[in-house]
């Protein structure tokens, strides 16, 4: 066990855990961020994607002992009341099904906007082709990601 | 509030400050970013609701609370059955804030999902709910005002009398909700609907993309452990376990054995994952050890077995057969699959002497229950059930071997216990779709026409892998239906659109390659068969001629059915859980390679109760349907699944996804569940249009892994 002191965000937080315990784990089971989802564990689907300086990373293979004192950031933190235009692209879009997949498919697509704020469908697709979505929401996502670098 | 059970109502007064629905957040970190409080708590309205029915409640704020029975899983009912109470009771749809309910078998029947079965069932039951609560608001300001109720009006939650505002149903609630419900209510004429068909947001949009606590991983109580727990191949028994190694992992709390299984539990998930990975278990086999190979041999040997079940016969097939000009024969199989919800299994159960709390994601509350109650041999009266949103579901959550593990754990320890599946545990754990093989022969006469049809279905567990009523049954003189089960130790369970999910594909194919026998157009053989039907039908006839007719010309039209000689075409048509749906697959070739254009699909549902909806479980199950059928194989090794994780076990991404077109029939007919019935003839249209652009038959799921299928090079990626 070692502590741990990370920035997410926004705030300082401390954890006592052992050097390998991944940042997804962390956020889930130590800090109550929920938002942040397990579904393969091994950086397959991108259901638990966080920002790690603004970059989109996967959270479950992610060990904490690895952060420093990168800023984390989650859904959570994504905008205060949840109106970041790729949250309300994603809202007026209606993308979600059953919706787990959802958070971490808005950190993708926000960590991509930042970077590239005009982007083409093609890159659009190749970026959100590392996020699964079982329930098949794949033509919502796109319009979404298209329609929040508009709202930008 | 008769339907959040007492638990939970405890806790829901201790969470105040949370938005709409948030009954799980027992969760409250003072240093998480919390959710915002609305104007009035979901805890201030409920504080003063009047109860109408089991689904509606109105507060004298004219806030309207609406419950949705069904477990949530993506199908988006929790938004489409509140919008028929809404419909019905003329509500303004800002006021409206959902719940969902608990299990309760005296208020609710069907609280599952699965089938597709949810909105035939309720849609009567729904519209009454609303139109009744309505009638009793009218009534007590008819009383109010001394008029008569027929000079009353009603628009967005307000009473009128001669075009004039008089009463919101605010004022109204305290008044009627004391009246008695009359037995008979009239309901709307669907033309005036104002909610239903409207593409309303989903109600719990704001939470899902806002990363609240939601669904069953999410749930957490004061003083639970977590467990996790390795199961045996299919087949296998223990013959020793050292726990050493996993007992020695920081968090640890406990290594049990029990039932085969061996859990670890602690009090966070690492530590399990971990110590899970160093659990020395040695396995025995119990007799019963299968591989995938075995499956193949036992396939062929059932295929000419003497001892099928028969399922339909209708005529003489083996004089129809003898006396044919040509026959055809073609066998198509498919591999198991797993459900692979994003969100893998898992329960919260707290047994508390003979009293057990169950929270957690299951698409059939009551099968929890009762079997919990058989396990610990308690009265199921004894045991609540909450549900929590659904990561998905696909059949799998139909089961309950997770709950009554997390009971038997709970009881065990005695403690709450939340138990966590891995993903590699979720995919090696069990119940997948089961594995087929068909054989299918047709005899055509001089002309080409099919005089006879004969199928033998075979499969492992997969109980009757026919479905002898649907198409061509009923449009064939002599046909004969038959089945072979295997018993397998590999357990095996519904799967989205059970049976028919691979059934349709192989029934659709075959019926191509008769068309293509017979020297016919695939869509006119299908119409010509049908009219057959109509006509002079065969037998009984379980499926509705007309609507089956209106989705193939919907689907023909909208898709230039062989109008373009640039784009090669694949049909396909199902009947399944009370839904039409008809789909035609375009290939193009670009730089001489064929590349899957488009899907153009035409669905028969009776009235579209939410667009939005109806359109995404349509466009979800023909991406199911194509990735599946593309992509996915779960083979098995001495009964250990080879698939463990998204790394070997494929799923579709989106670059592979076509363009999708979706239209409707409107037949008039009342609503039917859309869940399953786009899925089926997904495989179908797209082996058809293969078959169409390049000359290769592909009969064998997954299609990636054949050699017809790599020697063509079919594009799938977008362009
Ligand atoms: S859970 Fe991290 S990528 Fe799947
Ligand atoms: S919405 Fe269900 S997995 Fe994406």
């Amino acid at each position: 066990m070692a502590n741990f002191k990370l920035r997410i965000n926004g705030k300082e937080h401390q954890v006592d855990v052992d050097d390998d315990t991944p940042l997804l784990w962390v956020l889930r089971d130590h800090l109550g961020l929920v938002g942040t989802k397990y579904s393969c564990g091994i950086a397959q689907c991108g259901a638990c994607m966080v920002h790690l300086n603004d970059e989109a990373v996967y959270a479950c293979t992610l060990p904490v002992s690895s952060v420093g004192s990168d800023k984390i950031t989650t859904i959570e933190g994504l905008s205060e009341e949840g109106d970041h235009p790729v949250q309300k692209a994603w809202a007026d879009v209606d993308v979600a099904q059953c919706g787990y997949c959802q958070t971490g498919q808005i950190m993708t697509a926000s960590a991509f906007l930042k970077k590239n704020p005009n982007p083409s469908l093609e890159e659009i697709e190749n970026v959100m082709n590392r996020n699964l979505c079982r329930c098949g929401t794949y033509h919502k996502i796109r319009e979404a990601v298209a329609m929040a670098a508009k709202l930008k | 509030m008769a339907n959040l059970t007492k638990t939970n109502r405890r806790d829901f007064l201790k969470i105040a400050g949370t938005t709409a629905g948030g009954l799980f957040i027992g969760f409250n970190w003072a240093s998480c970013d919390s959710p915002k409080v609305q104007v009035l708590t979901d805890q201030e309205v409920l504080s003063q609701v009047h109860d109408f029915n089991a689904y509606l409640s109105i507060s004298p704020t004219g806030d309207i609370v609406i419950y949705s029975p069904n477990p949530e899983l993506g199908q988006n009912i929790i938004t489409s059955f509140p919008m028929i109470v809404a419909e019905e009771l003329d509500a303004d749809w800002s006021k409206v804030r959902v719940f969902q309910a608990a299990l309760d078998n005296e208020k609710y029947d069907r609280q599952l999902t699965g089938g597709s079965g949810a909105m035939p069932h309720s849609w009567e039951r729904l519209r009454k709910a609303g139109a009744t609560a309505r009638h009793l608001l009218l009534a007590a300001a008819a009383e109010k005002l001394q008029v008569p109720v027929s000079e009353l009006t009603t628009e967005k939650g307000e009473i009128f009398h001669n075009g004039k505002k008089k009463f919101s149903y605010g004022e109204m609630v305290a008044d009627a909700s004391k009246l008695t419900a009359p037995e008979e209510v009239s309901l709307k004429d669907p033309k005036d609907f104002k909610i239903i068909g409207t593409p309303v947001k989903n109600v719990k949009g704001k939470e899902i993309y806002t990363g609240q606590s939601l669904f069953g991983l999410d749930f957490y109580r004061e003083g639970m452990v977590n467990a996790m727990i390795t199961r045996p191949p299919f087949g296998m028994k223990i013959k020793s376990v050292d726990d050493s190694a996993a007992r020695s992992v920081a968090g640890v709390s406990d290594v049990i054995v029990f039932k085969n299984k061996v859990a670890v539990v602690g009090d966070s998930t690492w530590p399990l994952i971990k110590a899970k990975n160093k659990l020395r278990i040695e396995y025995e086999p119990d007799g019963t050890v299968e591989s995938s190979f075995d499956h193949d041999r036992i396939f062929k040997e059932l295929l000419d077995s003497k001892d099928a079940r028969v399922m339909r016969k209708d005529g003489d097939v083996e004089t129809a057969f003898k006396n044919a000009a040509q026959v055809i024969t073609s066998e198509y199989q498919c591999p198991f699959l797993s459900h692979s919800p994003m969100e893998p299994q898992n329960f919260f159960a707290h047994v508390k002497g003979d009293k057990v709390e169950l929270v957690g994601p299951t698409q059939t509350p009551d099968r929890a229950r009762m079997e919990t109650a058989r396990l610990l041999d308690i009265p199921q009266e004894n045991i609540t059930v909450e549900l929590t949103r659904l990561g998905g579901g696909f059949g799998r959550r139909l089961a309950a071997d997770f709950v009554v593990e997390a009971a038997e754990l709970s009881k065990m320890l005695d403690k709450p216990v939340k138990v966590t599946w891995s993903r590699e545990d979720d995919m090696t754990g069990g119940a997948y779709r089961p594995a087929v093989r068909y054989r299918f022969q047709a005899a055509l006469d001089e002309q080409g026409k099919m005089i006879g049809y004969k199928l033998r279905g075979v499969g492992i567990n997969a109980g009757n892998s026919t479905r002898e009523n649907n198409f061509p049954s009923g449009s064939v003189d002599n046909l004969l239906i038959e089945n072979v089960e295997h018993k397998s130790p590999i357990t095996t369970n519904a799967w989205r659109a059970p049976i028919t999910n691979f059934l349709a594909y192989a029934e659709q194919s075959f019926l191509d390659e008769v068309a293509l026998a017979g020297k016919q157009d695939p869509v006119k053989l299908r119409m010509e068969l049908l009219d057959r039907a109509k006509n002079n039908p065969v037998g009984e006839i379980h499926y509705d001629i007309d609507r089956m007719r209106g989705v193939i010309q919907t689907a023909a039209d909208k898709s230039n059915w062989g109008k373009n000689k640039d784009v090669m075409q694949g049909f396909s048509v199902y009947f399944s859980h009370r839904s039409y749906v008809a789909q035609v697959a375009d290939i193009e070739m670009e730089n001489g390679q064929p590349v899957l254009k488009k899907i153009t699909a035409a669905t028969d549902c009776g009235t579209v109760v939410h667009p939005t909806g109806a359109n995404q479980q349509i466009r979800g199950g023909i991406v199911d349907g194509m990735g599946h059928a593309m992509f996915t194989n779960m083979t098995f090794e001495n009964g250990l699944p080879k698939q463990k994780n998204f790394d070997t076990y494929r799923l579709i991404r989106m670059k592979e996804v076509p363009e999708i077109d979706v239209h409707y029939v409107d037949s008039g007919f009342a609503p039917t569940g859309l869940g399953e019935p786009a899925l089926p003839p997904t495989g179908g249209a797209i082996a058809n249009a293969i078959f169409a652009a390049t000359g290769r038959r592909i009969r064998t799921q997954p299609f990636i892994e054949q050699k017809e299928f790599s020697e063509i090079k079919l594009q799938i990626k977008r362009t």
